[in-house]
């Protein structure tokens, strides 16, 4: 590899960076946008769900439960007369779920016989409505201890369960999403910025000339991978600090796992996108592909959303394919649980074993010549 | 990342003596795949290029310039045969190849987003240019080029032919002892283009540099020491042009008629059985005959009654032998020339006005991409609009055909007023594009099918357009191939089918004829007679001479507005001078753009 050839590619390189906005936009502009929508649009947390509450006859017992979903965060209650207006608005999905008291629910409990308490949850979203049956649940727990301790008994409840959530302890899904998509937006970064670059050299001619210098591959390839590296790294440091500052996830990491498990992806994903642009000699396929075999198996494969270890065996096997499934354990952990030393070496020499694979792929490919 | 790369010294290449072999080609062939077709790139092609002297790679699009010049700079391998350059194997040691040759590909390979100064920077970088000699290298390079003033320009910002010299500057700039130029003076209009030459030619005088280069243009091989002639494939001769031209003694001839006018006087001398060539040059019609013929017995042999054909001897140019190598490998096929039989009524009758331009303006925020533009065409007329790209004449083309508006000014087509009623205008006119603009992946039927049903052709009338166009256009033997597939001339012929469809009033032609190979491009001309004479009005753009001698009447345009007016040999004759008594329609149009510019630089 010659210093001078390498010098003036990256300087031609860094100086195309600086002149077309669409390598920065990606850059600092795609993190930021896509962070915003995810960060704020998608949470897997249920709040404010409207409840259709629908109380056949006035009683005491029946307004301290209703009180009791009044006064959950969870919960929106909306009153309904009739369980038939109740049912009509869950089929419209105005209300996720219906809780029924019938009319003889409070004569029903006096006697000390059963009670029952309808509930019935739109099951359409498998999660939420799991998530709305837990809060019932809740609510319901509480009323009971409430009506044994007026009645001063004992709540007939064998087993009580105490729960604590570790690492995550307010149960934010957006404390476990953000980590996880800080993955996929440096692999969509890495991949898009170099396939694009080298896809555009071939389409607007500079690569054929490029080729009849003296130049080597290997200087060629080095000169796309040292900018966009450091662009990208900008885009990944610009992720944390979101994370840390406008999400307030917090980092109980250190820095320098941090700052080696991303050096280490980005190599990979840009990498990936050097491979892509050895196939691809337009920016619109190159474009393409890059999102189709970079981001929608990170998005999916990377256990960022989706549980790794429910997935079916040949699935899970398929996920050890997908680079930013290490990273998103790597940053996921790193985020929440702090620095756990096997989790953090072992997923780095997955990256790093990666990264080197498409390396050599991207040698062996390349070779000076335009067929 | 290997030590021994670095390691490897410049290879020092001596500056070879005159005539020793620079670059020498044997028995080269290469096929590519396409889809499905196989293609002959080039077929057991062997020539050597001698040092020290500009060899031109002629032939039309399609000829395998471009694989070859690939094969030289070891960008391809060869499936048979072997490229020696500066006595290194191509294909064994590409990047010793690359280190001592500059090479500017077709498209200049120029980063856009860098200024011209970068550029050369990279380049210089690339090849290894010692640091302390740069500033010489790049003022000289600068001076030469003109582009000293610009060097903080975006390449991207410069013009075409500014282009093509900061390419041929990054392609010089370590300096090399071959150059190898593809197509350099496509799309650049005759001023650019002469100092294109002329850069050209001061690297081989001061530099002994040898220059290899490629050109579609056959005009452009008088301006080579030597001419290697290529077409699909193959190399049909190499020698000096003059010798081609020499060879062509007694072969070329003038015609001049008494009653006829030049365009009946073509037709009927084309289907002489002595004649291989007749095409419009001026007033005359030049002809190229089958043996050496005496020109008063073709004066006799073409007068008839009281039509008196007067035949002199002409100079003998390249193209002629060109036209006549083409005719004798086509010997063995088929040679009968097809006539287009027009349907009905095309064009009309009467030789009223079809288009009428007056005071046409089209702004684009403050520039004027046309000015002041008066003109006006008769029916059955063939009428070109010349002019370098960037002129204008795209943008009065599309006024024309009412694809844009105009900002102020009169246009009326076939008797309607385009700046109010541009659907019924756009009915009668006909429309092909520059590239091969069709569908490619539909058949040739299917093409037709599409285009006729788009004009809004239906039931019986469709059927027999669509029969018209096969049979007159002798398409029905390849009405199922794929269109891609076609070879050049097809395409062509096909594409006008298209565009008449409709038997529109009014053709409008973008450089139909550019790249494609000279008997092509007369067949295609003598369709647009043809269609001429049956009172279809023809309008053609063009920046390449030749078709430009072909009009009946001709506007050439620069920077939006009309610099001159006129019959082609009106306008030629305008500048015959002592030295030059036969000037060519180049000639005429670089006197009109310096006289334009020199009025610009008196006014500014």
């Amino acid at each position: 590899m010659d210093v001078m050839r390498l010098r003036g590619l990256v300087r031609k390189e860094s100086r195309q960076i600086i002149r077309d906005p669409s390598s920065i936009g990606i850059a600092f502009f795609l993190p930021v946008l896509l962070l915003l929508i995810f960060g704020y649009g998608v949470s897997l947390d249920a709040r404010h769900v409207p409840l259709a509450m629908v109380v056949e006859k006035n009683s005491p017992q029946a307004m301290a439960l209703v009180s009791g979903f009044n006064q959950s965060d969870y919960f929106l209650p909306i009153p309904m007369r009739s369980i038939q207006e109740a049912e009509q608005a869950l089929m419209h999905r105005k209300v996720d779920g219906i809780i029924w008291l019938r009319h003889n629910f409070a004569r029903q409990l006096l006697m000390g016989g059963k009670a029952p308490i309808d509930v019935i949850v739109d099951g359409v979203d498998s999660n939420k409505a799991r998530l709305i049956e837990g809060y019932v649940t809740g609510v319901w727990f509480n009323w009971l201890e409430r009506m044994t301790g007026e009645q001063g008994q004992r709540l007939h409840v064998p087993v009580t369960v105490e729960h604590r959530v570790w690492f995550n302890a307010e149960v934010s899904s957006r404390n476990y999403l953000v980590p996880g998509l800080i993955a996929i937006i440096m692999t969509l970064i890495g991949a898009m910025l170099t396939s694009m670059v080298v896809a555009r050299e071939w389409e607007r001619g500079t690569m054929e000339a490029l080729m009849v210098t003296p130049v080597s591959m290997k200087e060629v390839i080095a000169s796309k991978i040292i900018p966009y590296f450091i662009l990208g790294m900008g885009g990944m440091l610009l992720s944390v600090l979101m994370a840390v500052f406008l999400f307030q996830v917090p980092l109980r990491g250190s820095m320098w796992p941090l700052i080696v498990s991303s050096s280490l992806f980005m190599f990979t994903a840009i990498n990936m996108g050097l491979l892509i642009s050895v196939v691809a000699k337009s920016q619109f396929v190159a474009g393409q592909i890059a999102i189709v075999i970079t981001f929608l198996p990170a998005f999916i494969l990377s256990g960022f959303v989706f549980d790794i270890r429910t997935m079916p065996v040949v699935i899970q096997w398929l996920t050890h394919l997908v680079a930013a499934r290490y990273f998103v354990d790597i940053l996921q952990t790193l985020f929440l649980a702090g620095d756990i030393w096997p989790l953090f070496l072992t997923n780095s020499a997955w990256l790093a074993v990666m990264a080197l694979f498409f390396l050599m792929i991207i040698k062996k490919k390349s070779r000076k010549l335009l067929e | 990342m290997s030590a021994a790369s670095e390691l490897q010294p410049v290879p020092q290449v001596q500056p070879k003596k005159k005539d020793d072999i620079i670059l020498s080609v044997t028995n080269i062939s290469k096929r590519f795949q396409i889809g499905k077709r196989i293609v002959h790139a080039l077929s057991e092609v062997s020539f050597q290029v001698k040092s020290g002297i500009v060899t031109g790679l002629i032939g039309p699009d399609g000829a395998g310039k471009t694989t070859l010049m690939r094969l030289a700079c070891g960008l391809l391998v060869p499936d048979s045969g072997s490229i020696s350059v500066l006595d290194m194997n191509a294909s064994r040691e590409p990047l010793k190849v690359q280190q001592s040759i500059g090479y500017m590909p077709q498209r200049f390979g120029l980063y856009e987003d860098l200024t011209v100064q970068e550029n050369l920077e990279l380049y210089a970088d690339l090849h290894k240019v010692a640091v302390k000699d740069r500033p010489a290298r790049y003022e000289k390079l600068l001076h030469m080029t003109g582009l000293a003033p610009f060097t903080g320009r975006l390449a991207g910002k410069l013009s075409g032919g500014m282009k093509q010299k900061l390419g041929i500057a990054c392609a010089l700039v370590s300096p090399p002892p071959l150059l190898i130029l593809d197509e350099p003076t496509v799309g650049v209009d005759p001023v650019s283009r002469r100092e294109l030459w002329e850069i050209i030619y001061s690297q081989v005088k001061k530099m002994n540099m040898s220059v290899l280069l490629s050109t579609a243009y056959l005009d452009e091989a008088a301006r080579c020491s030597e001419v290697v002639l290529m077409h699909e494939g193959k190399m049909l001769g190499q020698d000096t042009p003059q010798d081609f031209s020499r060879k062509m003694a007694g072969y070329a001839f003038e015609a001049h008629g008494s009653q006829r006018n030049r365009r009946a006087l073509q037709e009927a001398l084309s289907k002489s059985k002595k004649v291989v060539d007749a095409i419009i040059l001026g007033d005359q019609v030049r002809l190229v005959t089958r043996k050496p013929e005496q020109a008063e017995e073709l004066s006799e042999e073409f007068s008839a009654g009281k039509e008196q054909v007067t035949v002199r001897a002409a100079q003998p140019r390249f193209e002629d032998a060109f036209i006549s190598i083409l005719h004798d490998c086509k010997q063995d096929g088929d040679d009968k020339q097809c006539d287009l039989i027009l349907p009905g009524q095309v064009g009309g009758k009467g030789d009223e006005e079809v288009i009428i331009v007056r005071d046409l303006q089209r702004r684009f925020g403050d520039f004027y991409a046309v000015k002041n533009l008066s003109f006006s065409v008769k029916r059955g007329e063939i009428f070109g609009l010349l002019g370098a790209n960037g002129a204008g004449k795209t943008t009065t083309f599309r006024m024309l055909c009412g694809l844009l508006p105009a900002t102020s000014g009169t246009l009326q087509v076939a008797g309607h007023n385009l700046r109010v009623a541009r659907a019924p205008a756009r009915a009668k006119i006909g429309y092909m594009a520059q590239k091969f603009s069709l569908y490619s992946d539909l058949t040739v039927r299917q093409n037709l099918n599409f285009f006729s049903a788009a004009y809004g052709l239906r039931g019986q009338l469709q059927k027999k357009r669509i029969q018209w166009a096969l049979d007159s256009f002798e398409l029905a033997e390849i009405q199922d191939n794929d269109s891609n597939d076609l070879p050049l001339g097809y395409k062509q012929r096909l594409a006008l089918a298209a565009a008449l469809m409709h038997a529109p009033e009014i053709l409008f032609l973008d450089e139909p004829t550019s790249g494609i190979d000279p008997l092509a491009r007369r067949e295609f001309w003598r369709h647009i007679n043809a269609l001429a004479s049956a009172g279809v009005t023809v309008m053609v753009t063009t920046h390449f001479m030749e078709e430009a001698s072909y009009c009946d009447k001709l506007v050439i345009m620069a920077r939006g507005q009309v610099l001159a007016a006129g019959s082609p040999s009106e306008l030629t004759s305008r500048y015959r001078s002592p030295d030059n008594p036969e000037p060519s329609m180049e000639d005429t149009f670089i006197h009109l753009i310096e006289e334009f510019e020199q009025r610009k630089g008196k006014d500014t």
